[in-house]
């Protein structure tokens, strides 16, 4: 019995030893910067840097979520979201679609499509920027003068950005799409054809529901994708034109609080903020989502 | 209701001929059975029919129409795959009644129609569950549901059977016949399963390697197949196939003579002889043979002998009989009247005059 139970032991031993450089990393840049986020946002920072901060409570959370920047950042990052998610679902699925045929040639257009998955985002940032340029870029060319530019104009500056996120999830939307189509199983759709499905009804009420396992998942990872946008903002817009075009959507404010601001306690409130956001959000899509979800077979 | 026919039609996947100048009529309200080894091309030739595959060479028509260019949803046929193939997303009603929601039948006929193809196939009570909530029976229930709601002039089965229990398999197999018989449907069923195949049609083609080798009755194709390998893939266990010699009305098999009631009308030679185990028994006198293996089956027994030249001869045994032991010499002695000559070279049976 002893023995048996000093086996057992061992083995757990082995495991978390196996388990620990990984724990330790976990820990080290995980775990630890988790819970000591929750400990800034319980201090507020003097307006003159370099001074300590003092423990103020909840007081701190309190004011940044009834500030009007907090507000306009939520509205801007929600407005983005819907912005960049359907439409990068939705177009995934066309494209793939496109592509799901036997047509010679088709694998090139598979890896056109495919490309913007490896395209980083400053690159794409710097391209788009380009084409949005006041006067070397596309619109003047069209003789569209736009005032003040796209990038400067707090009308259009957000959708600007969300063009540039749906082009690069476009990609990934593609890939999961296209091996969500391949996974379907033949003889149901050769079924419907024989039923007498046409185009139209084949793709709604056979090829989407079948497909529905995939468009969730789609939707979990495109939201993730549209919340964490960063590099797009700073690179196209910047720090200091981020709040007056409304293009501060709720990580860059992180950011901007951080680094502009100095102000760790503001930066560790909003994250927080984002988390419990993203957390709700994913935990949500996976209850009530998931169980409208068909998934094939038994 | 149609007939089908083929006129050398042709397949081909890459080059490689899948289905090789097929000739064949399937009759008005007939149930012909492709049977054939996997890979022989049946599957292609039941999907050349329901439109998911294009003949490279030949006609395929339904009625008296060339349905070559004719899209599979206008063809009016209805298949059942092996895999159900059922809309997991939708109840049983919706599965059962969305050929006809294709073809804009009216929302009460539809259920009266879809009420009456599931009550036919008992399947009443559970129109609101989803095919994830079923049995592998049930499913294929609802498969053959959705395709006689149709009432199209052809069903097309791609062995419906072959994912279920081999009890539930002898049951479907029954409900089919009877529901074939009492629509009167033309229907094309392919299997590789010979009792299925001998058991269901009225008539079985029976391919090999995309060549159609002979299309007749169960009965017909068992007595008097056209070449060894159709013997030998119809009967549990085929028919026996012995290498011997022929000379006028006298065969000569490993030394033992056997007179038939005629001869074939081919010079002296060597031939095939086929035997079928029933055809068979251990005798005091006959061909010498060793026991290599006997196979209870209840109510009759497979003895397995091996000849002196090492070829293997099936005996069946009635239940009376005494079963000899494993080694055994025994002596195998054939009733010539049931006794077929093959040609030797090509396998295609030899005529016995008369």
């Amino acid at each position: 019995m002893s023995a048996l139970r000093s086996r057992r032991h061992r083995e757990w031993g082995l495991a978390y030893l196996l388990l620990a450089p990984a724990l330790l990393v976990f820990a080290v840049f995980t775990f630890y910067p988790f819970l000591r986020n929750f400990k800034l946002a319980l201090y507020q920072n003097p307006p003159y840097p370099g001074l300590p901060a003092h423990y103020v409570g909840l007081h701190q959370v309190g004011s940044v979520l009834a500030s009007t920047s907090f507000h306009q950042s939520l509205v801007s990052t929600l407005l983005y979201v819907v912005m960049v998610v359907p439409v990068g679902l939705i177009g995934g699925l066309l494209l793939a679609v496109a592509a799901h045929k036997a047509i010679r040639g088709m694998a090139w257009f598979r890896l056109i499509f495919s490309s913007t998955v490896v395209t980083s985002v400053a690159v794409a940032a710097v391209v788009f920027g380009t084409l949005m340029d006041p006067v070397v870029g596309l619109l003047p060319w069209l003789g569209i003068n736009p005032h003040p530019a796209i990038l400067e104009n707090p009308t259009w500056a957000l959708p600007a950005v969300s063009l540039i996120a749906v082009w690069q999830f476009l990609g990934l939307s593609f890939v999961i799409m296209t091996a969500g189509l391949q996974s379907l199983p033949d003889e149901v759709l050769e079924a419907a054809r024989l039923d007498g499905a046409g185009g139209w009804t084949m793709f709604w009420r056979v090829t989407v529901p079948l497909l529905s396992p995939t468009l969730f998942f789609g939707l979990v990872v495109g939201t993730i994708y549209a919340f964490q946008s960063f590099g797009q903002i700073d690179i196209l817009i910047g720090p200091q034109n981020s709040q007056f075009t409304h293009t501060d959507v709720l990580l860059y404010s992180v950011y901007q609080a951080l680094s502009i601001q100095d102000n760790p306690g503001v930066a560790a409130v909003l994250s927080i903020v984002l988390f419990t956001i993203l957390l709700v959000f994913t935990l949500v899509q996976l209850r009530f989502l998931e169980r409208r979800v068909t998934y094939a077979g038994n | 209701m149609a007939r089908v026919n083929f006129e050398g039609v042709s397949k081909a996947f890459d080059g490689a001929l899948a289905v090789d100048d097929l000739h064949l009529d399937v009759h008005d309200g007939e149930l012909l059975v492709l049977l054939g080894p996997s890979g022989c091309g049946k599957t292609t030739v039941l999907r050349m029919v329901a439109g998911l595959e294009d003949p490279t060479a030949g006609t395929v028509s339904i009625g008296d129409v060339i349905v070559n260019d004719v899209e599979p949803k206008d063809r009016d046929v209805a298949m059942v795959f092996q895999s159900y193939a059922l809309y997991p997303h939708m109840t049983l009603r919706r599965n059962i009644e969305f050929p006809l929601r294709q073809q804009k039948v009216p929302a009460a006929e539809r259920a009266r129609r879809v009420d009456e193809a599931a009550g036919t196939l008992g399947l009443g009570d559970l129109l609101d569950r989803k095919p994830g909530q079923l049995s592998g029976g049930q499913r294929q229930r609802v498969a053959l549901a959705r395709a006689i709601v149709r009432d199209p002039q052809v069903f097309l089965m791609d062995e419906p059977l072959s994912n279920l229990d081999a009890t539930l398999r002898i049951q479907t197999r029954a409900d089919i016949v009877s529901l074939q018989r009492r629509l009167g449907t033309t229907t094309i069923y392919v299997t590789h399963d010979q009792v299925e195949a001998m058991t269901m049609g009225h008539r079985i083609a029976v391919m090999r390697d995309g060549r159609l080798q002979q299309v007749a009755a169960p009965q017909d194709l068992y007595e008097r197949p056209a070449n060894t390998f159709v013997a030998s893939f119809l009967g549990s266990p085929g028919m026996n196939l012995v290498p011997a010699s022929v000379d006028g009305a006298v065969v000569t098999v490993d030394g033992t003579r056997v007179e038939l009631p005629a001869g074939p009308a081919v010079a002296a030679g060597p031939v095939t002889v086929g035997v079928r185990p029933e055809a068979a028994s251990l005798a005091p006198e006959g061909i010498a043979a060793t026991v290599v293996l006997v196979e209870q089956l209840g109510a009759e027994a497979h003895v397995i002998c091996a000849l002196v030249d090492g070829t293997r001869v099936v005996v069946r045994q009635e239940n009376r009989a005494a079963r000899p032991d494993l080694g055994d010499a025994v002596a195998i002695r054939v009733d010539p009247a049931q006794l077929l000559l093959f040609d030797a070279d090509t396998g295609a049976r030899l005529e016995l005059g008369r």
